[in-house]
């Protein structure tokens, strides 16, 4: 934790207690427990169907959970009133799978959208500071007046980071971030949430299945198997857990790939 | 008020209170104070250097907050290349502050030039009613061009029975057809009714009260049966059949079909256009039991007439006013399930463009369906049938 010089772990921005996500006979979570901190980049892996995105979305309040409590900054989202929750809502912001772009808005429409909305700036305004959001995560000028449709896979995933990023969030959630992105701009991605992170002091809770993002970024690493977390801590004490899931997560051959490129990058022996 | 009041500053003056946001000393450095943040946005985007070019330092040391769009507006009001000049060399600016403006300077240069938006000019209308005409000549092109393809495979697949696709036919009799019964029944029964009324109104007046039955069975026979039976296909099923292909279109569905090498003319437009083509009769011939019906409610509840009286008068209506109705309903089927798919295949990868080509196919086979009924109504009067 780089933001940790006290010595003692911040404060907890999300706190999940005993998560239970049932859909008919199928159970995804029981009985799960996570703490997410402050100023931390967690990344959450987990194997295919580990209900990584369950487990987004009953943070951020779009599934009601079976059971169980869950915490955002201090408040408990499904006891709240509506406006209150609105009020919590315009602190975090999401990046969802697809982009999830509107696709009858131009991209700087759709980031300025909730300044329009949440922050009432004019038009005029909102537009250029969405134009500065978008100029972050790394797209041209001329992206700005394209409808969704008409953007790459990997352009789709920067506006709509530009979009989660609108409000200047004080959590921000990513669901497979780098997913569809080039190496190249993943990797600038990486150093974007980096930059970000450390210039507002931004939480971020990023499920990712990217071995690179995970040794560049991850402050903390949750491992999601056998229904709750099975592990979250360091990248090393993470890797070091003994399941037989986790051994083959880091130590398969991607895995050791990206502890050498990691190392080679750091000046040190791979873990 | 006050914060209005004290946002108002200008280049020129040098010696400002301290609660200013923004200040340029004699010494031509830019003192940044207070919070330059999201929510006092609009507040300080009142301020205005009048010459960022003189600005020869930064002083942040009482800078209180900073986000990106406090980052934003100093792009504006220096320029991204001063900013990016100026942040490295601040006084008083946290390394994590450093390192946003830095990261916004950067990303405003690197993203390019702003493309610039075209003014309107006056000649732009004349073009468009030209853009209108030429895409409405494509569209006849493109129907053309589709009912042609469709004509072919079915042909190619009509001594082919193995190739059949009862399932997904029957599927859309039931969806298209059968289903719809109840509407079309419901609807027809009652415009029966008004025509009725309204016959009866008129011929009163002449004592031929009776002729009421006559203008009934031979408005549903003729007209009005297969002609509201289409109408109500044509907002019920073509809307339904392109948002069907439409949806599968921008979920990229119709390419995985052909990389597969099945033929999506084949196994979508066929079965839906096979469907309407046996159900439009059905319907329409439903349609007209319906409206006699409607018709006949009201001649024996309030023109006395009975309805063994009224059987009578219809028996003696000639038959081929029955078959030329029911003739125009595979014309309208075919072309409703026509231009319903087309416009399903027309969609382009947003759910706007669904809504867009759901209202196309609607309006279109309406007014195709009217327009070729109102063709065939002058062709059989010159054919004296």
């Amino acid at each position: 934790m780089t933001n940790n010089k006290t010595g003692q772990p911040p404060e907890a921005v999300i706190e999940v207690r005993g998560l239970c996500n049932r859909f008919g006979q199928h159970s995804v979570h029981e009985n799960l427990d996570m703490d997410v901190r402050r100023g931390e980049i967690l990344g959450v892996v987990g194997g295919s169907g580990s209900g990584k995105s369950v487990l987004l979305r009953s943070i951020v309040g779009l599934l009601r959970p079976s059971a169980g409590r869950v915490t955002m900054l201090h408040k408990e989202l499904q006891t709240l009133t509506p406006a209150e929750r609105a009020q919590l809502e315009r602190r975090i912001g999401v990046l969802f799978q697809q982009g999830a772009l509107f696709s009858s808005l131009t991209v700087l429409e759709n980031i300025a959208l909730p300044l329009i909305e949440h922050a009432r700036l004019s038009r005029r305004d909102a537009t250029h500071v969405a134009a500065v959001k978008l100029a972050l995560t790394g797209l041209p000028a001329s992206a700005g007046n394209l409808y969704p449709a008409d953007l790459s896979g990997g352009m789709i995933k920067r506006a709509a980071l530009a979009r989660a990023l609108a409000l200047d969030p004080d959590i921000l959630f990513l669901d497979e971030p780098t997913a569809g992105l080039d190496p190249i701009g993943a990797a600038a991605f990486d150093q974007l949430l980096l930059t970000l992170r450390d210039a507002f002091n931004l939480t971020v809770f990023m499920v990712t299945h990217d071995l690179d993002t995970l040794y560049t970024t991850c402050d903390r690493i949750a491992v999601l198997s056998q229904k709750k977390v099975l592990v979250a801590d360091t990248l090393e004490v993470v890797a070091a857990t003994q399941d037989d899931w986790i051994q083959e997560y880091f130590h398969g051959p991607r895995g050791r790939a990206a502890a050498v490129a990691d190392a080679l990058v750091r000046g040190t022996t791979p873990t | 008020m006050w914060e209005a009041v004290k946002c108002r500053y200008n280049a020129a003056m040098t010696h400002l209170p301290a609660q200013q946001d923004l200040v340029l000393q004699a010494d031509a450095s830019l003192h940044l104070q207070g919070d330059w943040t999201l929510p006092r946005y609009k507040l300080l985007s009142r301020a205005s250097l009048e010459d960022a070019g003189v600005v020869r330092s930064l002083d942040a040391s009482r800078l209180t907050g900073l986000d990106t769009a406090g980052a934003a507006l100093l792009v504006k009001l220096l320029g991204a290349e001063s900013l990016q000049r100026l942040a490295p060399t601040a006084i008083g600016l946290s390394e994590e502050r450093r390192a946003l403006l830095l990261a916004v300077a950067s990303a405003m240069l690197a993203r390019g030039a702003e493309p610039k938006a075209r003014r309107w000019r006056l000649g732009d209308a004349l073009a468009d009613v030209g853009a209108t005409v030429i895409s409405g000549w494509h569209n006849l092109l493109q129907f053309l061009g589709f009912l042609g393809l469709t004509l072919l495979v079915l042909a190619s697949l009509l001594p082919k029975p193995w190739r059949w696709r009862y399932t997904a036919l029957v599927a859309q009799m039931q969806q298209a057809g059968l289903n719809a019964v109840p509407i079309v029944a419901l609807l027809n029964f009652l415009v029966g009714a008004v025509v009725a009324f309204l016959g009866a109104t008129v011929l009163a007046e002449f004592g031929a009260t009776i002729y009421t039955v006559d203008l009934v069975g031979y408005a549903f026979m003729r007209e009005m049966g297969v002609l509201l039976a289409a109408i109500m296909l044509a907002g019920r099923t073509a809307s339904a059949y392109t948002a069907q292909i439409g949806s599968m279109k921008v979920n990229e569905e119709i390419d995985a079909l052909r990389v597969q090498g099945l033929d999506p003319i084949e196994l979508l437009v066929i079965p839906r256009v096979l469907a309407l083509l046996i159900m439009l009769p059905i319907l329409s011939f439903v349609a007209i039991l319906a409206g006699m019906l409607g018709g006949a409610m009201v001649a024996v509840l309030s023109l006395d007439i009975s309805p063994a009286r009224f059987l009578g008068i219809v028996q003696e209506i000639p038959l081929k006013h029955l078959y030329l109705g029911m003739s125009k309903a595979p014309l309208f089927a075919v072309m409703i399930a026509l231009i319903g798919c087309l416009e399903g295949f027309k969609v382009k990868g947003s759910a706007e463009s669904v809504g867009e080509h759901t209202t196309s196919a609607v309006v279109q086979s309406i007014f195709v369906v009217i327009l070729l009924d109102a063709l065939a109504a002058l062709f059989f009067m010159q054919m004296d049938w």
